[in-house]
């Protein structure tokens, strides 16, 4: 019997719920030597800005229990670049391609996207959430009206590709946000970006990053994910892409039992770099076992007390 | 041919009080390194540590790939545990490894400390005349002095130094370079730095091939989340820009490193 293993984020038809997590998966090619991009539902690839940046100073990550803080600082070969030596390796296979964008205007969100979807990509990841850069980022994420006007002046523009807005988990509501971008005619929400975190030397006494303060990714915050996926799933009928900690097949299935349509793997792909093709994989086995035929019967399938 | 790739622990030998030989037998078809290069070697199967740890391979043989560590953290004193038989996942060869010498280049390779895994798996494989510094902190630390020595046979001068002078010169092998700057240099043909080591002495390093304009390449550290170019969490700054230790490194031109 086969299995129905794709889903739909608005009118992108994904042939799996796998994704890949912005800033863990280069921009793709890093992991051709170990994965078959052609397996997965789509690759998200690193935040792109119209200019090129260097990002931060080093040490830019450490390891913290069951996780790692990171303060890249959005360091990126900008869109030209981008468009030109990196979306045609991209091309060549079949699954769908997302770019995550940041900038640090209405603007430059909106040139940026609108080169984009020129170009023919498939899917555009508002970045409203990165916590190392001091301009744009989560100052768009954390503020409704200026989030709304953000994702209303990119969908409108935008004619192909579909608009997922990446929801910061710094804000006072993840319902109330999810609301807003919705209304602002956001096509997908994604969630979460990493939680602003720190972590100190006690011998030296100097922080662990460069950047003084960090991301937290990885095992250590799926809790709080799945819960933020959860409130953000019941309180808007637009797909929700869950993100943070999944590492393996049975963490997936939280995210989906607890509502998201996909999944992004981030960190994990660093534990293990094919993690994401064992994940559709195991999600595959997953319904055989349990005699489930398609997929979308798991969705938001939450039994609560 | 598989770049992520399960291995047996096929022996772990203490070497000194904190410096261990790890020899990984991989259980599938893998990628041949070259010197320079090296492994993201999982150490625990557990999220606490969470990510592989990066190690510069020894030696190549038949039987495995032979790995010197010491102990400096939560992921090296699991390693220390690893027993014979055991399972674990490694990524690998990664990076770009030492360029080689031009025929008329005499090698001058430097290793401090542990440094010395990495310049070792160089200096097996010269072929010609060539110098070694090796120094340590003390007699204990020249963990390798035996087997760098053989080289002698090959026509490879071998000086080392241990900080207490316990063992060879007293100094460090930046006090011996500079020794053999002050003494022996200009005769040696066209000399080609290759040096592995902590950071002061890198940087130390750097300034002296900077002042007596002398080539050469410096393999560098930097922490390190996925080893192989996605995360960007290795950079080193560089005269052309950021680049990925793990990627267009370890090891760089020695005067293209911003300190
Ligand atoms: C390319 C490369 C090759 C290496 N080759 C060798 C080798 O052949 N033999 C060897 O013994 N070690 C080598 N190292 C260093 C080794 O990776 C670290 O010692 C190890 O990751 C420490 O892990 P831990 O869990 O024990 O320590 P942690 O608990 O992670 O850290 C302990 C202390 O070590 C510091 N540290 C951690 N990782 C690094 C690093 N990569 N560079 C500098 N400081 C670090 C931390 O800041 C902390 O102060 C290499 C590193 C790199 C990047
Ligand atoms: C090294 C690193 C770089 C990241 N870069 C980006 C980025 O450029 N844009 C973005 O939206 N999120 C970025 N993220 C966040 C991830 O996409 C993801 O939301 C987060 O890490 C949580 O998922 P995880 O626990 O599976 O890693 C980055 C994360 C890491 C660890
Ligand atoms: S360690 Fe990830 S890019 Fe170098």
């Amino acid at each position: 019997m086969v299995r129905e293993l794709s889903v739909a984020l608005g009118k992108l038809k994904l042939k799996n719920p796998v994704m890949t997590a912005s800033g863990t998966f280069g921009y793709g090619e890093e992991y051709a030597q170990f994965v078959d991009l052609n397996a997965l539902g789509a690759v998200v690839v690193k935040g792109i800005s119209l200019k090129p940046m260097e990002g931060n100073p080093s040490p830019r990550i450490c390891e913290t229990s069951c996780g790692m803080l990171n303060a890249i600082g959005l360091q990126n070969i900008g869109v030209k670049k981008f468009l030109k030596e990196k979306l045609p390796y991209l091309r060549q296979f079949d699954t769908k391609i997302v770019v995550n964008v940041f900038g640090s205007t209405v603007q430059e969100y909106l040139r940026l996207s609108k080169m984009l979807d020129d170009a023919g990509v498939d899917g555009i990841e508002l970045n409203v959430s990165c916590p190392n850069v001091k301009k744009g980022g989560i100052a768009f994420g954390t503020d409704r009206k200026v989030l709304a006007r953000l994702v209303s002046t990119v969908k409108k523009a935008v004619k192909n590709a579909v608009v997922i807005t990446k929801l910061s988990p710094n804000v006072p509501s993840i319902p109330e946000f999810s609301r807003t971008v919705e209304e602002a005619g956001s096509d997908v929400i994604s969630l979460i970006n990493t939680l602003p975190g720190m972590a100190i030397d006690i011998e030296t006494r100097k922080p662990k990053l460069a950047n003084v303060t960090g991301g937290l990714s990885g095992p250590a915050i799926k809790p709080v994910a799945v819960r933020m996926v959860w409130e953000a799933a019941r309180s808007v009928a637009v797909p929700v892409i869950g993100i943070g900690g999944i590492v393996k097949t049975e963490d997936a299935i939280e995210f989906m039992l607890a509502g998201a349509s996909a999944i992004q793997v981030g960190t994990g792909n660093f534990i293990n770099p094919r993690a994401t093709v064992e994940i559709a994989q195991g999600i595959a086995t997953y319904l055989e076992k349990n005699g489930i035929n398609d997929i979308k019967d798991l969705i938001g399938k939450l039994h609560v007390f | 041919m598989n770049s992520y790739f399960r291995a047996k622990v096929l022996s772990n030998t203490p070497l000194n009080a904190n410096t261990f030989l790890l020899i990984l037998q991989p259980v599938e078809q893998v990628r041949e390194p070259v010197p320079g290069q090296f492994y993201m070697i999982e150490t625990g199967s557990s999220y606490d540590p969470l990510l592989k740890r990066p190690f510069s391979y020894l030696r190549r043989t038949p039987e495995g790939i032979q790995f010197l560590y010491s102990i400096r953290g939560k992921g090296t004193r699991l390693m220390r545990d690893f027993q014979p038989g055991k399972n674990v996942q490694a990524i690998g060869p990664l990076g770009n490894g030492y360029p080689k010498a031009g025929t008329r280049n005499t090698p001058v390779l430097i290793a401090g400390g542990t440094g010395v895994a990495s310049i070792f798996s160089l200096a097996a494989q010269l072929p010609s005349k060539a110098y070694i510094l090796y120094g340590a902190r003390c007699n204990e630390d020249l963990i390798l002095l035996n087997e760098v020595k053989e080289l002698e046979h090959r026509d490879i001068v071998c000086i080392d130094c241990t900080d207490d002078g316990s063992c060879g010169m007293k100094g460090t092998v930046i006090d011996a370079l500079n020794e053999l700057i002050a003494t022996d240099f200009s005769r040696i043909p066209s000399p080609l730095l290759y040096a592995c080591g902590p950071r002061p002495m890198l940087e130390s390093l750097s300034q002296i091939a900077r002042e007596k304009e002398l080539k050469g390449y410096v393999s560098l550290e930097e922490h390190m989340a996925c080893g192989f170019g996605a995360c960007l969490g290795c950079t080193v700054s560089t005269v052309k820009g950021n680049k990925r230790v793990c990627k267009e490194g370890p090891v760089f031109p020695i005067r293209e490193i911003v300190w």
